[in-house]
C-alpha cells in the first residue's frame, strides 16, 4: 500500500514536472515584397528562412507551437499597414517580421506600436527606425543605412573617391541612405557635387545617369536597392559611364543582385553586409538547407536576419511562459536577453531596438577569381560591432534617455 | 443607340419611390448592426468607397459623363485632410472640410477644362488631368511621395468625441456616409436633377429648350468632385494614412468598376458595388495578383453581359426603382 | 564639349536623344491608337497592355526557342496582332452598336486582365532582355555619346510611322480604309468586306503596339506595368495631336518626346507633367487638337 502510494506520488511529481514545460502558442506573420523589385532580397526567401527557424526551434522545444502566415505588401505603405492592422486585430498575429521597404516598415512600426504587438524589421534599412521614429514595439535587425554609409561610404572616400553624385530612390529608404552617406562622405573629407531622385521601381535610368555623367563626380553613389540597383548598373555600362572614368558605389547590394548582374558586370563593386553565405561552414550548411526551398537562388543577409529574429523571439516567448500578448513586454524581454544564433553569433539588442553585430566590407570578385557558383565576395575588412552601428546617443531616439 | 446608362424603369409601378425608401431603411439597419459582427475598420473603409462611388455615379449615371480620373478628387482630399490634421493640428472636422474644399477646387478647374469636350474625349481628358496631379503628388514634398503621409491623428471631433475609439469613429463615418448619400438623393430628385437627366438623354434638345447645359454639367461635376472629396478626406482620418494609391489611375478604374458592377444610374448600385469589390479584394488578398485579373474579367463581363449591374438587374426584374 | 545656356552639350544632346527615343515610342503608340480609333471609333485602352505583350512575347521567344531580337521583331507583332484579331471578333464586335464609352471600358478591363496575368507569372520587377549583338556599343560623337541601339530605335520608328502614313494616305488600300470610316454602308455596297477590314485594322494597330514593345524590351526592361505607365501619356499625346489624324499622331508623338527631353534639362521637376500641361493649354486654345479635323 505504501509502495503504491509512493509510486503514485512519484508519478504525480513527474506529471507536475512535465506540466511545467508550459505550452507556448504564438502566431508569426512574414510580411514582405513577394513579387516586385525586392522579391529576391526578401520575399519567399524570407518565408523559407522563417520556416527553418520555426522547425529548428520547435525541434528542441516541443512545447512550443508556432503558426505562420505570409503576406505581400507590394511596396505600398497603405497595403502594408492594412495587412498589419488586419493581422494584429483579426488574425491574432503576435509578431510581424521582415518588410523590406522602409516606407512600409515605418507604417507597420506605427501599427505595431498602436496595437502593442511586436515588429521585427529585417528587410528595411532606414536608420530612423531606431532613431527619431523608434518605439518600444519595434526591433531593427540585420542592417541600416547608417551602417551602410559608414561602411561603404567611408571606405570609398579613403581610397580616393572624394567627389560624389547621388542617384537616389525617392522614398524613405533612399532619403535615409543618401542623408547618412553624405554625412559619412563629408566626415571623411569628401564633397557632394549633386544628387537626383528617381521613382521606386524605375525601368529607364538613362536621363538620371546622364546627369550623373555630366556632373563629372568621381563616384556615382547608388542610393537604391534590388531591381533599381541592378538596372542602374546595367544601364551605366550601356552608356559607357565606367569606361569614361567614373566609378559606381553600390550603397546597398545583396548577393542576389550580384547573381542577377553576373560577375563581369559587378566585379569591383565595394559593399557592406552583415552576413555572407560563404563566410564559414555554418553559413554554408544553412544555405544548403535554405536552397532546398529556393532552388537556384542565393540567401541574403535579410533572410539570415529573419531566421535569427524568429529564433530570438521564440526564446523570449518561452522565457515569458507564452504570455506574448503585451508587445512592449516581449520586446523588453528580447532586449534583456543576449542573442545567440548560428548565423550572427552572439550579440545584443540595444535600448533603441537596434540589434548590433559586426559588419563586413566586401568586394565583388573578378570572374576569374570565383572558384564555385555563388563565390561572389572577397572580405576586405571586418568592422567591429562597436563601430559598425550609429552610437546610441546620436540617434535622437525618444526611448534613450539623455 | 444605347446610352451608357439607359433608363431602367420599364413599367413604373406605383411603389417606385417606396422601394427606394425601403432600400434606404434596410441599408441603414445593416450598417448599424454590421460593426458588431464584422471588422469595423473594414466597414468604415467600405463606406468611404461607397460614398466615392455614389459621387462618381452622379456624373455617369445621371449626366452621362464618364470621368476616368475621379481619383484626383478622392486622393487630393485625402492628402490635404491628412496633412492638415498632422502638420497643422486641425481637429478632424476641420481636416475633412479642408480636404473637401481642395477637392471642390480641383473639380472646378478640371471640370471647366474637361467639359469643353464630350464623350470619349471627356473621359480621356479627365484621365490625363488626374495623371498630371498624380505626378504632382509624387514630387510634392508635403505628400511624402512613396511613403505617403503616415501617423495621421484621429483627433477629437468637435472637442467632444474621441475618434481613437473605433465605435465612435464608426458612428461618425456612418453619419457622413448617410448624409452624403441623402444629399445625392436630393440632387437627383430635384428640378436640377431633372435637367441633368434631360442633358443625358439628349443634350441638343436640352439646349434648344434654353438650358445652358455647360453650366449644369460643370455644377454637377463640381458636386461630384466635392462628394468624392468628402469620401477621401474621411478615409484619411479613418485609416490614418494618405498615399499615392489614392491618386493613381487604378483607383479611378476601381471606382468605375464598383459603379459598373453595382449598377450605373441606380442609387444603391454604387454602394453594393463598393462593398462587393472590397470584400472580394479582402478575401482574395492571399492570392494578390489574381485580384487584378478578376477585376478585369468582371469589367469585361459587365460590359458585355450585365450592363445594368447587380442592382440594375434586380430593379429591372421587379419593375421598381433602386 | 561646349555649353549652351549653361548646360554642357553632352547633357543637352543626351537628353534630346532620350527625348527622341521616348518620342519614337509615343509616335508608334499614338499612331496605333489613331489607326484603331479612325476605323473602329474605339479608344483601345489595352494598347499599353498589348505593347507590354509584344515585349513579353519577345522575351518568351528568346527563352523557349532561342530566337533573338531580329526574328522576334517580326514574329512577336504577328502573334500579338493575332490575339488582337481574336479580341475584336469575340468582344469588340458586339459593342459597335453601343455608346463608344463601352469600348473604352471593355478594353480597360482587358488591359487589367493582361497586366494581371503577366504579373502573376513574371512578378512585377523587370525581366532582362539584352541588346542584340549587332547593335551594341555606341559612337562617341564628341559632343555626346550615342548608343547604337537607341539610334536604331529612332530610325526604325520613323520608317514604320512614315510607311504607315503613306499606306493610309496615299494608297488605294488606305483610300478604302478612309472611305469605310466615313461611310461603311456605301463602301460595302461596292463589294468591299468592311467587317474584315475592321478586324484586320484592329489587328494591325495592335501589332504596331507590339512592335514598339519588342523595340522597348532591351532598353526599358520587360515588366508588366511598362504599358500602363506609358499609355496615359500617349492618350494626352493623342488629344493634343487630334484624334482623327495620322500625321498628327506621328508629329505630336516625336515633338512631345523632344519637348519632354528639353524640359528634363532645363526644368527637371516638370518633366513628368509637361505633356499634360500642354494638353490643358491645347484644350483651351484649340479643342480639336493641333491637327484635328473634327471640332
Amino acid at each position: 500500500m505504501r509502495k503504491a502510494l509512493g509510486l503514485a506520488a512519484f508519478a504525480a511529481v513527474l506529471a507536475c514536472g512535465a506540466a511545467n514545460a508550459q505550452q507556448v502558442n504564438v502566431k508569426i506573420g512574414v510580411l514582405s515584397d513577394m513579387s516586385s523589385l525586392y522579391a529576391d532580397i526578401g520575399g519567399p526567401g524570407s518565408v523559407a528562412a522563417a520556416k527553418m527557424a520555426i522547425a529548428d526551434f520547435t525541434k528542441d522545444n516541443p512545447n512550443v507551437k508556432v503558426e505562420m502566415i505570409a503576406g505581400d505588401h507590394q511596396n505600398k505603405p497603405d497595403i502594408g499597414s492594412q495587412i498589419a492592422n488586419q493581422w494584429y486585430d483579426v488574425d491574432k498575429v503576435d509578431m510581424i517580421i521582415d518588410v523590406p521597404n522602409s516606407g512600409v516598415a515605418l507604417a507597420v512600426s506605427q501599427v505595431a506600436n498602436q496595437k502593442n504587438k511586436v515588429f521585427i524589421v529585417s528587410g528595411a534599412a532606414a536608420s530612423d527606425l531606431t532613431g527619431p521614429k523608434c518605439n518600444a514595439n519595434t526591433i531593427h535587425w540585420t542592417y541600416d543605412t547608417w551602417m551602410l554609409a559608414n561602411g561603404t561610404g567611408t571606405a570609398i572616400v579613403k581610397t580616393g573617391g572624394d567627389t560624389w553624385f547621388f542617384l537616389t530612390s525617392d522614398y524613405a529608404f533612399g532619403h535615409a541612405l543618401e542623408r547618412d552617406t553624405i554625412a559619412a562622405v563629408e566626415k571623411a573629407g569628401g564633397k557632394v557635387l549633386g544628387k537626383v531622385r528617381h521613382p521606386l521601381n524605375t525601368n529607364d535610368f538613362s536621363s538620371f545617369l546622364l546627369q550623373a555623367q555630366s556632373s563629372k563626380a568621381k563616384v556615382i553613389g547608388l542610393a537604391n536597392a534590388g531591381g533599381d540597383t541592378i538596372n542602374s548598373i546595367k544601364q551605366a555600362a550601356e552608356f559607357g559611364i565606367v569606361k569614361g572614368g567614373q566609378s559606381l558605389a553600390g550603397l546597398l547590394v545583396f548577393a542576389s543582385d550580384v547573381a542577377a548582374l553576373g560577375l563581369p558586370t559587378a566585379q569591383g563593386l565595394v559593399l557592406t553586409e552583415t552576413w555572407y553565405w560563404d563566410m564559414n561552414d555554418t553559413n554554408r550548411a544553412w544555405t544548403k538547407r535554405w536552397q532546398q526551398e529556393r532552388q537556384g537562388k542565393w540567401p541574403t543577409m535579410i533572410h539570415a536576419g529573419v531566421y535569427a529574429g524568429v529564433l530570438h523571439y521564440l526564446k523570449a516567448a518561452v522565457a515569458l511562459k507564452g504570455n506574448v500578448s503585451d508587445g512592449k513586454t516581449v520586446v523588453a524581454q528580447m532586449k534583456s536577453m543576449p542573442t545567440d544564433d548560428p548565423l550572427f553569433g552572439k550579440g545584443t539588442i540595444r535600448a533603441d531596438g537596434r540589434k548590433i553585430h559586426p559588419a563586413y566590407l566586401l568586394e565583388v570578385k573578378k570572374p576569374e577569381e570565383s572558384k564555385h557558383p555563388g563565390d561572389f565576395y572577397r572580405v576586405r575588412a571586418t568592422i567591429p560591432t562597436e563601430e559598425a552601428f550609429r552610437p546610441l546617443k546620436e540617434g535622437n531616439c525618444p526611448l534613450v534617455s539623455g | 443607340m444605347e446610352h451608357v446608362a439607359d433608363p431602367l424603369v420599364k413599367k413604373p409601378s406605383v411603389l417606385r419611390s417606396q422601394s427606394e425608401t425601403i432600400g434606404f431603411v434596410i441599408m441603414t439597419a445593416a450598417l448599424v448592426v454590421a460593426p458588431f459582427v464584422t471588422y469595423p475598420l473594414f466597414l468604415m473603409q467600405a463606406m468611404c468607397f461607397a460614398l466615392f462611388a455614389c459621387a462618381f455615379n452622379l456624373l455617369i449615371g445621371y449626366v452621362g459623363l464618364l470621368s476616368f480620373g475621379h481619383a484626383l478628387y478622392f486622393g487630393w482630399a485625402s492628402y490635404l485632410s491628412a496633412y492638415s490634421a498632422k502638420a497643422w493640428g486641425f481637429p478632424p472636422e476641420l481636416a475633412i472640410l479642408t480636404g473637401t474644399a481642395t477637392a471642390a477646387l480641383c473639380g472646378l478647374v478640371a471640370g471647366s477644362l474637361a467639359i469643353r469636350r464630350q464623350g470619349i474625349y471627356f473621359a480621356m481628358i479627365t484621365l490625363a488631368l488626374a495623371q498630371m496631379m498624380y505626378f504632382f503628388a509624387l514630387q510634392a514634398k508635403f505628400t511624402g511621395g512613396e511613403d505617403g503621409i503616415q501617423a495621421v491623428p484621429r483627433g477629437v471631433l468637435f472637442g467632444l468625441i474621441n475618434l481613437k475609439n473605433e465605435m465612435s469613429m464608426y458612428a461618425v463615418v456612418l453619419v457622413i456616409f448617410l448624409g452624403g448619400f441623402m444629399f445625392i438623393y436630393r440632387i437627383i430628385h430635384s428640378p436640377f436633377g431633372e435637367v441633368l437627366k434631360a442633358i443625358r438623354e439628349n443634350e441638343a434638345r436640352a439646349i434648344s429648350l434654353g438650358y445652358k447645359t455647360d453650366r449644369y454639367k460643370l455644377v454637377a461635376f463640381v458636386l461630384s468632385a466635392t462628394l468624392a472629396g468628402v469620401a477621401g478626406a474621411t478615409k484619411a482620418i479613418v485609416l490614418q494614412l494618405a498615399s499615392l494609391t489614392d491618386v493613381n489611375w487604378p483607383m479611378s478604374g476601381e471606382v468605375v468598376l464598383m459603379t459598373l458592377v453595382g449598377g450605373l444610374g441606380t442609387i444603391f448600385g454604387p454602394v453594393v458595388g463598393a462593398f462587393a469589390i472590397l470584400v472580394m479584394q479582402f478575401k482574395l488578398a492571399p492570392i494578390g495578383e489574381w485580384v487584378l485579373v478578376i477585376q478585369g474579367a468582371i469589367f469585361v463581363s459587365c460590359v458585355l453581359l450585365f450592363r445594368r449591374g447587380v442592382i440594375g438587374e434586380i430593379a429591372n426584374k421587379l419593375h421598381i426603382r433602386l | 564639349m561646349f555649353e549652351i545656356f549653361g548646360i554642357p552639350s553632352t547633357a543637352l544632346f543626351g537628353q534630346l536623344l532620350i527625348g527622341l527615343i521616348n518620342g519614337s515610342f509615343y509616335a508608334l503608340l499614338s499612331l496605333g491608337l489613331a489607326v484603331i480609333f479612325g476605323m473602329l471609333n474605339i479608344i483601345n485602352f489595352s494598347h499599353g497592355a498589348q505593347y507590354m505583350m509584344g515585349a513579353f512575347t519577345a522575351y518568351l521567344i528568346l527563352k523557349y526557342s532561342g530566337l533573338g531580337y531580329w526574328p522576334a521583331l517580326i514574329i512577336a507583332p504577328i502573334i500579338v496582332g493575332f490575339t488582337g484579331i481574336i479580341v475584336e471578333r469575340l468582344f469588340l464586335q458586339r459593342l459597335y452598336k453601343l455608346d463608344h464609352l463601352y469600348g473604352l471600358l471593355l478594353t480597360f478591363g482587358l488591359a487589367l486582365i493582361f497586366e494581371g496575368v503577366a504579373r502573376n507569372y513574371f512578378g512585377s520587377a523587370g525581366l532582362p532582355y539584352t541588346v542584340p549583338e549587332s547593335l551594341r556599343g555606341g559612337q562617341n560623337l564628341g559632343f555626346m555619346f550615342l548608343p547604337n541601339y537607341r539610334a536604331w530605335v529612332i530610325a526604325a520608328s520613323l520608317v514604320i510611322c512614315i510607311g504607315t502614313w503613306f499606306v493610309i494616305e496615299r494608297t488605294r488600300l488606305g483610300a478604302y480604309l478612309r472611305a469605310a470610316t466615313e461611310n461603311p454602308t456605301l463602301v460595302r455596297a461596292f463589294g468591299i468586306n468592311v467587317p474584315r477590314m475592321i478586324t484586320l485594322t484592329y489587328g494591325f494597330g495592335v501589332s504596331l503596339a507590339a512592335f514598339a514593345g519588342v523595340m522597348a524590351a532591351p532598353i526599358y526592361n520587360v515588366s508588366p506595368q511598362m504599358g500602363s505607365e506609358l499609355i496615359i501619356v500617349v492618350f494626352a499625346v493623342v488629344v493634343i495631336g487630334g484624334m482623327g489624324s495620322i500625321l498628327g499622331a506621328i508629329v505630336t508623338g516625336f515633338g512631345l518626346g523632344v519637348v519632354e527631353g528639353l524640359t528634363k534639362v532645363f526644368f527637371p521637376e516638370a518633366s513628368n507633367t509637361v505633356v499634360f500641361v500642354i494638353m490643358a493649354i491645347v484644350l483651351l486654345v484649340r479643342p480639336a487638337g493641333l491637327f484635328g479635323r473634327r471640332a
